[in-house]
């Protein structure tokens, strides 16, 4: 768990602070998004539970320990950090950069050499052709890939994240999240993810966190913040998409079937909500056929879609 | 070449001098440049002060170092070998600072977040991040040391250069010529084996 109380950071010089006053809970294995524009703080926020920006004032407590009376170098090495950049080491092979944490801890090679070949594979990298490689020799996904499989291998309980997948195109970023996604699911890590982008946010984060100026304008879970925005930057910084995006959040399963059959092919096993009002639109239907057999008709996914509080999905 | 068959010894003497000489003053320059480049890198205001002493250092010519060392060290082996220890100092120093200066940010970023304590950090990270750039300078302070120790023979401290006044003043020239050539082959010899060496690091670190 991480607990973050009345959290502030001022710059020496600055005329304001960057941080102010931000309480913040993510409960054991899950993850919270900070969302906010540039400058809102994000980066500061994050920074500051591995003790890389000392906090003006207020308290952080990781797993129950008060983290400000740790040492630092022992917080940060019970805490996986990926940054925007990577930062792999350039002089490093692909297994050395890996095994960074786990020699700090000073583990016997055998055991680090087991532990590098597990998080490659956890991360989708083939040990075998991956481990000799230097940084120079991946492409931008896999340096990513490797960012995240470095932070995870000395098995750290809390996991940060700053735009971890900043540096990739579009289709790589759409793969990398589900991984990753995925990888949260299956380790249940509790998770800080920074990013500015709001889809990343509320696909990877089961609570989502917007700061602006450096304080905190919202905190819910994901869904509930896009469906109920506090106030009207939040609403704008969501975008007006974010009724699609929410939809996205939820399983077929999310909204009653209807028992009468409909015409035209099923929509696919795992499909979202908004892929069925995609194909709803695409065929102009007013119903299509569920996998399981019933249907879903498109005035029940309005009516959801128009519910703030949905009946539990 | 005569005057070589004709006296191997003595050639070899002058040459054992002259490395003797340049190694002692390279090794003596590194081990103050290299700690001080350390230590002021990530000071910024001596960090600037360092790199301008540098510069000013660099530009005094090697022979004037000496002269001004003559009257308060004396002549001989010990004040040629300060004086080249003087020539050695700027580069190191310079690319020393420049080479940590300029190490990946990403990369230091990530190992202090990873948990690397100050020391942890510099030797494993950004001390080889900067040895090409250390190296290189390295290399411009050995071919300077190596081509200013033939002055030494001005103030006594031997070496190649001594052929070189000892043929004049005896108007021999084959033993000059000699002298001559042997430092000149000196000095390319150094830039080509270390700009060797600096090209294989280089590999090794950035990846080529
Ligand atoms: N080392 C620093 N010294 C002084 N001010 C800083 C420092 N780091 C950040 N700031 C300031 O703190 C504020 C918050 O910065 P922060 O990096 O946390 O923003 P962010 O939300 O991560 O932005 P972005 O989305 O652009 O990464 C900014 O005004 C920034 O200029
Ligand atoms: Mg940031």
């Amino acid at each position: 768990m991480i607990a973050i109380e009345d959290l502030s950071k001022r710059w020496p010089g600055a005329d304001r602070a960057a941080v102010e006053g931000v309480s913040l809970t993510v409960p054991e294995g899950t993850s919270c998004a900070l969302i906010g524009p540039s400058g809102s703080g994000k980066t500061t926020v994050l920074r500051m539970v591995n003790r890389l920006v000392e906090p003006s004032s207020g308290a952080i407590r990781i797993g129950g320990e008060d983290a400000l009376r740790m040492d630092a170098v022992t917080l940060r090495r019970r805490i996986g950090y990926v940054i925007q950049e990577v930062g792999l080491f350039p002089h490093w092979s692909v297994a050395d950069n890996v095994a960074t944490v786990p020699r700090l801890l000073r583990w016997d090679a055998a055991r680090v050499t087991r532990r590098v070949e597990e998080v490659l594979a956890l991360v989708g990298l083939d040990p075998a052709r991956f481990a000799t490689r230097r940084p120079h020799q991946l492409s931008g996904g896999e340096r990513q890939r490797i960012g995240v499989a470095r932070a995870l291998a000395g098995d750290p309980p809390v996991l940060l994240m700053d735009e971890p997948f900043g540096a990739v195109d579009p289709v790589q970023r759409g793969k990398l999240q589900e991984e990753v996604l995925r990888l949260l699911r299956q380790l249940r890590k509790t998770v800080l993810l920074v990013t500015h982008d709001v889809a990343e946010a509320v696909r990877l984060g089961d609570a989502v966190a917007l700061l602006r100026d450096g304080r905190l304008v919202q905190h819910a879970p994901a869904a509930e913040v896009l469906a109920r925005p506090a106030d009207g930057f939040a609403a704008e910084f969501l975008g007006a998409d974010r009724v699609l995006l929410r939809l996205s959040l939820f399983p077929l399963e999310a909204v009653p079937a209807r028992p009468e059959p409909a015409p035209g092919p099923p929509l696919p096993e795992g499909a979202t909500l908004r892929d069925a009002l995609a194909a709803l639109l695409d065929t102009g239907r007013s119903a299509a056929p569920l996998p399981g057999g019933g249907s879903l008709a498109l005035a029940d996914l309005l009516a959801f879609a128009g519910t703030p509080n949905p009946p539990a999905g | 070449m005569e005057w070589l068959s004709a006296h191997p010894g003595l050639f070899l003497e002058a040459v054992g001098d002259h490395l003797l000489l340049s190694l002692t003053g390279l090794a003596i320059g590194v081990a103050l440049a290299l700690p001080l480049g350390i230590l002021v890198a990530h000071r910024p205001r001596l960090a600037e002060a360092a790199i301008i002493l540098a510069g000013v250092l660099r530009t005094v010519p090697s022979l004037a170092v000496l002269a001004a060392l003559l009257p308060l060290l004396g002549v001989g082996f010990t004040p040629s070998v300060i004086a080249l220890a003087l020539l050695a100092l700027p580069p190191v120093l310079v690319n020393t600072v420049i080479g940590i200066q300029g190490a990946d940010r990403a990369a230091l970023d990530a190992a202090r977040g990873l948990g690397m304590t100050g020391w942890q950090r510099a030797f494993r990270v950004e001390l080889p991040l900067a040895a090409p750039l250390i190296f290189a300078g390295l290399r411009v302070a050995a071919v300077q040391v190596v081509s200013a120790a033939a002055l030494a023979t001005f103030i006594g401290g031997g070496g190649l250069g001594d052929l070189v006044t000892q043929g004049l003043a005896l108007l021999d020239t084959g033993r000059m010529l000699v002298g001559a050539i042997a430092i000149a082959l000196l000095a390319l010899g150094t830039e080509a084996l270390l700009g060797m060496l600096e090209r294989h690091l280089a590999a090794r670190v950035r990846g080529a």
